[in-house]
């Protein structure tokens, strides 16, 4: 422990500790932009400098470590006058256009300028000129906005270890970029989003369908239904500044019903019917020694990794399309039938915590006779600004229920939208499929929380299992490369490209409180502990589902409608 | 026919980049896209970092080089004596800007900082040969000095690769 003074006031610090960290743990706020908690500090912005007695310069607090009797000033003339001078800088060389960007009023740039009262422009001269690239259904990337903070290309290379983007050229040429200035749909980006979520301005972005998804809304010959995924519900009350993990689940479906959407389903229906799907298929593969490990489909960020890296190795993907596209293709199939309507006129709006779902649903293998299994994503935080639009007060709405007969789920699809989640529900699954027994204890806690690699292995019927969960695409590749030298003593892998699974997802609110993550996956695991029925092969509507159209899983028509294939994206 | 080099360092060691890229645009005259794909899976980086320090250097080239290359000093002693107009010059001659090729692949333009021959400013070297004291008005003289090879067939005029 080391003492230190800051603002006058005695800081007792952990050697070794930030003066960033330090002043944070007395209250004391330190503005900053080009930090992330957990990784390494690079300085660059130089907005949390602080005066430090007895140093001649500035020290930026985030890479500067804490000393005995250290004298720190955060609030000094000098220091607000340098800060004041870095944000008038950056502003100049920003487009000028807050009241029509995306991210006016959620802007970290927005809130310094405020915070220290610039109101001229001081420096006015040359700025940037990029063409914004639009190329990618999921994402845009506006280079103009961008203040070179490296947030993006941190996440991307240090997190996600994908390394799409990086800085290029040199001094005022300087722009984030993929390599050759490719577009994003081109480049090898997975475009899981969580540059979106670390980007203070809106240099990143997602791509926009509200437009789309109102028009279908007006036409009269259209029958628009929507479907939620388990982890919007859990964070989309952020927005409206409720507490983390609030759960907001009957307030959406009202909400959804106002902005005139014909039917509410879930697409946890889905994630139960995919559990029958993946599950039946694994227990086909361990019995006929097919390519196994196999790995879950759910997250179509890591199928675009897999598919751009080790496309060799696709064959150990399961073909399970994901929930939100088994759900489409349900709805225009059986239900279709079922309700005597053209599946052509059907348009389905799926809800996603994911900006990679849109360029999921972009995918030829997912369509059927040019018929797109789901017509239009909208991410958490496009939603909000749709009910916004709409004026409808989200507090106030009262809560209902999900419309039938593609609304029914039970706990097993909740925790699909946290990293361990699939696995979980596969397991509570499988192990009656393979035992013929029911699971007592249904909560598996080896594979909760946020490690890199969580592992579980099981004995069922003789027949040892061994299931592991990759949390976070950054960790795939240890795992990849076990499969490519043979080492792999895995059967069952689960993979989530966004660090803590989809409740993290690039779609989803966008803000930097630290608890976010856990406290969403703690309202999802909750959701699943007061369910009455928590094992996907309890859902009553997907075993009439079996029952009148598919007969069982993983039968020939099965196949047809729920299953999918890859390609190889590697050049 | 770059992979030779690679031989020369140990596999998975990105200290050993620039040497890497040195290597292939020795080869070339320039870094081609295949080249730095490669370099990037030996030393195990992304291709955006490999990329992004090809462009932060500017001995590196991501075009060929022409057969013939013009620098303009942009010095301050050479600015004084209009350079500033010898490179606009050049670039209207040439129909490129600096740091271009032009489309016969005859010409590549560059301006440096200083040449260190502020004597004679303004100066332009055309590969090795110095050109002291230049005017606007001899300049065309000076290009066409250097264009003497094949004339450019009717494909190339029409623009066609």
């Amino acid at each position: 422990m080391v003492e230190l003074t800051i603002n006058k006031i005695k800081v007792k610090a952990e050697e070794g500790m930030t003066i960033l960290d330090a002043a944070k743990s007395a209250g004391i706020a330190v503005p900053t932009l080009c930090h992330i908690k957990n990784l390494f500090p690079t300085g660059a912005c130089r907005i949390c400098s602080v005066e430090v007695e007895g140093q001649r310069g500035l020290i930026p607090s985030c890479a500067y470590p804490v000393y005995d009797g250290m004298v720190v000033d955060t609030n000094s003339p000098r220091v607000r006058k340098a800060r004041k001078t870095i944000v008038e800088l950056l502003i100049e060389n920003h487009p000028q256009d807050c009241l029509i960007c995306v991210r006016n009023k959620n802007c970290e740039l927005q809130d310094l300028s405020a915070q220290y009262g610039i109101r001229e422009h001081r420096y006015a001269g040359e700025s940037k000129d990029h063409a914004i690239d639009i190329s990618s259904p999921s994402m845009e990337r506006d280079p103009a906005k961008c203040i070179l903070c490296g947030r993006c290309v941190r996440v991307c290379n240090e997190v996600q270890q994908v390394g799409a983007i990086d800085f290029t050229k040199r001094g005022f040429q300087s722009i984030v970029t993929t390599p050759y200035n490719k577009g994003l749909n081109i480049s090898d980006c997975i475009l899981c989003g969580q540059c979106i979520l670390v980007c203070p301005t809106a240099a990143l972005r997602e791509k926009g369908q509200l437009k789309e998804v109102a028009n279908a809304l007006n036409n009269k010959n259209k029958f628009v239904v929507a479907q939620i995924a388990p982890a919007v519900r859990a964070s989309l009350g952020e927005e409206y500044n409720m507490p983390l993990g609030t759960d907001v689940t009957g307030q959406l479906v009202t909400g959804l019903k106002r902005l005139g959407f014909k039917r509410v389903f879930d697409t946890n229906f889905a994630a139960d019917l995919t559990i029958m799907e993946e599950a039946t298929e694994l227990v086909n593969r361990v019995t006929t020694k097919k390519p196994l490990p196999m790995f879950t489909s759910c997250c179509p960020g890591w199928v675009k990794y897999i598919e751009h890296r080790r496309p060799e190795l696709l064959k150990h993907v399961s073909t399970c399309k994901s929930p939100h596209e088994m759900e489409g293709a349900v709805l225009k199939t059986y239900y279709a039938k079922k309700i005597g309507i053209d599946p052509k006129d059907i348009v389905v709006v799926s809800i996603m915590p994911c900006t990679v779902k849109k360029f999921e649903s972009h995918r030829p293998e997912l369509s059927e006779d040019y018929m797109p299994d789901v017509d239009a994503v909208l991410t958490t935080r496009e939603l909000v600004r749709y009910f916004n639009m709409a004026g409808i007060d989200f507090c106030d709405l009262p809560g209902s229920e999900f419309d039938n007969p593609l609304g029914e789920s039970t706990g097993a699809a909740v925790i699909f939208g946290t990293s361990g989640g699939v696995m979980e529900a596969a397991i509570r699954t499988a192990y009656n499929m393979i035992t013929g027994k029911e699971l007592e204890k249904l909560e598996f806690e080896q594979i909760r929380g946020f490690d890199g690699i969580k592992e579980l292995s099981l004995n069922l019927n003789g027949l040892d299992l061994n299931f592991a969960v990759v949390n976070g695409i950054g960790n795939v590749a240890k795992v990849l490369d076990e499969v490519e030298n043979g080492t792999c003593k895995y059967h069952f892998v689960e993979v989530m490209a966004c660090p803590g699974g989809c409740i993290n997802g690039g779609g989803q609110p966008i803000h930097q409180k630290p608890e976010k993550v856990i406290k969403r996956v703690k309202a999802l695991y909750e959701i699943d502990s007061k369910m009455i029925h928590r094992k996907s092969h309890e859902n009553e509507a997907v075993k009439v589902l079996y029952k009148e159209f598919f007969g069982e899983p993983n039968s020939h028509k099965a196949h047809e409608i729920l299953h999918t294939h890859y390609q190889s994206r590697k050049k | 026919m770059h992979k030779q080099i690679f031989e020369k360092y140990p596999a998975k060691d990105k200290s050993n980049l620039i040497a890497l890229l040195q290597g292939v645009q020795d080869i070339y005259g320039y870094l081609p896209e295949g080249a730095l794909q490669d370099v990037a899976d030996y030393v195990g980086l992304p291709l955006s970092r490999v990329y992004g320090v090809a462009t932060f250097y500017n001995q590196f080239r991501l075009t060929p080089l022409g057969e013939n290359v013009i620098r303009v000093c942009r010095g301050t002693a050479c600015h004084v004596c209009n350079s500033a107009n010898i490179l606009f010059t050049v670039e209207t001659n040439l129909g490129i800007s600096a740091g271009q090729t032009t489309r016969d692949k005859k010409f590549t333009l560059e301006t440096v900082a200083c040449i260190g021959a502020c004597s004679i400013a303004p100066v332009i070297t055309v590969n090795d040969e110095y050109h002291g004291k230049v005017t606007v008005k001899e300049i065309p003289n000076i290009l066409k000095k250097y264009n003497t090879a094949k004339p450019v067939n009717d494909k190339q005029k029409a623009g066609v690769k």
